[in-house]
């Protein structure tokens, strides 16, 4: 994984409360065995007409947000299903951070393994951000993972919280399972000391 | 020792390496069950580390989300006629059979929903931590089992390592003291729940539930509750194990048996939370007060009362609240103060992973039986598994539907999730015992209202929207 630390970019708002990851990738793009090309599937009920066709009021497809990186959303985002295919087809539309006032857990945890930075703000910054985002497409924030900041285009920095360990897998470019492995040991003992009573293969 | 919650108990019974300022916890699982849909890209993540899974003895593969429910070939196979979902079972089999993981294959004797079969294989136990890279796994807390959905990366951590780094959540408590009236359900108390705390009120909890209403509850009924905790936005939900669990877990395929049975009982009893203990919420609701719920809206959290009215955005102060009411109704068709009683509906589904139990299935099957699927109505029941299938038919529900007009399928997660050819057509209303309302769940276009196996079964019946205090049976 290419490690985070510090990128600018534009915003495009999406300002709805409770973004499901229904909304985010449909069920039916499921059918997939690997990452690839869902960008073009994200929002896509909300994006596309029935022929296919670009929905040309879906703030993704004004040609002002081509190249926008950070998702401003409503409250609540992510909620819904387990699918890591909603980070995927995210980051396939070129977004690298969300921001909203809260994220649904298992959505925030696929999306900090992906390198798609889920970004709390208070809801007096979300809003400011939403106007911001809607009225100069070309306002840019700066994300600092190392700093834990925000800053706006008026220069004001805001924190924002990360656990520690993801924030440390990102910035180093290592990803979650290494740490795991190299804790065999310490599994081989939890297993001699706790005999499985359910073994899916008696 | 401090007195503590069943959650705690269970967290603290697996942890491999305790939470640090630094780390998360390392917590080890017990059972890890794997479908078709998230588990792909997480062997392919395998395969390019050389990596093997740690434990296939504690691992189980089904199929059940891209799996047609169409009637079986003169084969006595359910044929696979979208290309895409074909492909992707046969990597789902290769996947297993590369890594010498169990395998329950589409249309096999013990295939279903993967959080259908867990119990009724008895894999589901109290007191272990099963992990799904599937939301609703939170189903299978209804045993007391730390049970909760993973994302594609951490099943390939669980795959690898049996283990899961995870920060340790917050507890509330949900107590439903009282009794239910004739009618009301366990998926009415779940509804009124999440209509109470939000789609949202969960997140970074885990649930306990708790009171007179929740004990008196069959396993399956526990497990509707438990399946529906992530609609409140919480990873996982849990019900204490008492006798009731232990009656239904004792002589399945995998319970244990003699004196593995005595012992496992006598832990078991151990787990339930501590006088004393406390949890970081409480939530509390009276049984009594409950009656049949439906949702009007595109989340869980937009329920009402079956005999309430359609809320109006404009009764409503907080601005963000009202645009997400007012885009809801605009999506289905809905205007405010409307009641959704005599509604006329398309389409009525009774199944998914919260209600496709035999108990479901029988409740649908008495009200449906002697009558008639109303004209115009098209009503697909679908067994959570091929179990299910085969007890319903050998009890014959599978009759009582047919005969009344409805379809009887094969065992899938179907119109719950509608990437299996099961789904409504754009602007179709339906009554759904699923759990997800969300726009384009069932279908792209398509109108979900989610209520109780007995309210689906009324309305299947009448044609409109229809609260089943009202049918007499």
């Amino acid at each position: 994984m290419e490690p985070i630390k510090r990128f600018g970019g534009s915003m495009v708002a999406l300002p709805i409360n409770d973004i499901d990851t229904d909304q985010i990738i449909p069920a039916r793009y499921l059918k997939v065995t690997d990452k690839a090309g869902l960008g073009a599937a994200a929002f896509s009920d909300w994006r596309y007409n029935a022929d296919g066709t670009p929905k040309a009021d879906f703030p993704l497809n004004q040609p002002q947000y081509q190249g926008a990186k950070v998702l401003i959303a409503g409250h609540n985002f992510g909620c819904g299903s387990s699918r890591e295919h909603a980070p995927w087809a995210l980051m396939g539309a070129g977004i690298r951070a969300v921001v909203s006032t809260y994220f649904a857990d298992i959505f925030k945890g696929n999306s900090l393994k992906n390198g798609l930075l889920p970004i709390i703000v208070d809801e007096p910054t979300q809003q400011q951000l939403i106007s911001l985002a809607q009225e100069d497409p070309t306002a840019e924030v700066v994300v600092d993972l190392e700093a834990q900041t925000l800053t706006l285009p008026d220069g004001r920095a805001v924190t924002f919280p990360v656990d520690p360990f993801s924030r440390y897998c990102l910035l180093n470019g290592v990803d979650q399972l290494g740490f795991l492995l190299g804790l065999d040991d310490e599994a081989k003992a939890y297993e001699s000391a706790h005999p499985a009573r359910v073994l899916t293969t008696a | 020792m401090s007195a503590k919650t069943l959650f705690e108990k269970v967290w603290n019974a697996h942890l491999v390496r305790p939470q640090t300022p630094d780390t998360p916890a390392v917590l080890y699982i017990d059972l890890h069950l794997v479908h078709e849909v998230t588990s792909p890209q997480a062997f392919t993540q395998l395969r390019e580390r050389g990596l093997k899974v740690r434990r296939p003895d504690k691992t189980l593969g089904t199929m059940d989300h891209s799996t047609p429910t169409t009637p079986r070939g003169a084969d006595g196979l359910i044929p696979v006629t979208d290309v895409q979902a074909a492909a992707q079972l046969d990597v789902m089999t290769k996947n297993c059979t590369d890594f010498g993981i169990p395998l329950y294959q589409l249309g096999t004797q013990n295939q279903g929903i993967v959080h259908v079969i867990g119990p009724e294989q008895g894999l589901t136990q109290p007191g272990m931590t099963i992990v799904c890279g599937d939301s609703h796994t939170s189903t299978h807390g209804a045993f007391g089992a730390l049970a909760f959905g993973i994302g594609t990366s951490e099943v390939a951590h669980v795959l690898a390592t049996q283990t899961l780094l995870q920060n340790q959540p917050k507890t509330m408590e949900i107590r439903v003291n009282g009794t239910l009236h004739a009618g009301v359900t366990a998926k009415d108390i779940i509804l009124a729940i999440i209509a109470k705390i939000g789609v949202g009120g969960g997140t970074g909890y885990v649930l306990e539930y708790t009171g007179s209403a929740i004990r008196a509850l069959s396993m399956e009924g526990r497990m509707t509750i438990c399946n529906m905790s992530i609609e409140g936005g919480a990873r996982a939900g849990m019900i204490a194990p008492d006798e009731t669990t232990f009656q239904y877990v004792a002589g399945k395929p995998y319970a244990p048996k003699g004196a593995d049975w005595d012992a496992a009982v006598a832990h078991w009893r151990t787990l339930p939370t501590d006088e004393g203990a406390t949890y970081d919420t409480l939530v509390e609701l009276n049984a009594d007060d409950l009656v049949p719920m439906i949702t009007y809206g595109t989340n869980p959290g937009m329920g009402m009362r079956i005999t309430d009215r359609v809320p109006d955005p404009a009764s409503l102060s907080d601005y963000s609240a009202k645009v997400a009411l007012d885009k809801a109704l605009t999506y289905m068709g809905l205007q405010p103060n409307e009641p959704l009683l005599g509604k006329k509906v398309d389409v009525v589904f009774i199944g998914s992973c919260t209600n496709s139990r035999i108990g479901d299935l029988r409740e649908a099957a008495k009200f449906i039986q002697g009558r008639k699927v109303a004209d115009g109505v098209r009503v697909m029941v679908v067994p959570g598994s091929q179990r299910v299938k085969a007890q319903a038919e050998a009890e014959g529900l599978d009759r009582i539907f047919r005969e009344a007009g409805a379809e009887w399928r094969e065992a899938g997660c179907s119109m719950c999730i509608a990437m299996n050819g099961d789904q409504l057509a754009p602007g179709q209303y339906a009554v759904s015992t699923s759990n997800r309302n969300f726009e384009g769940r069932q279908g792209k276009g398509g109108r979900t209202f989610l209520a109780s196996p007995l309210t689906a079964a009324a309305t299947a019946v009448a044609g409109v929207v229809t609260d089943p205090r009202t049918v007499t049976v």
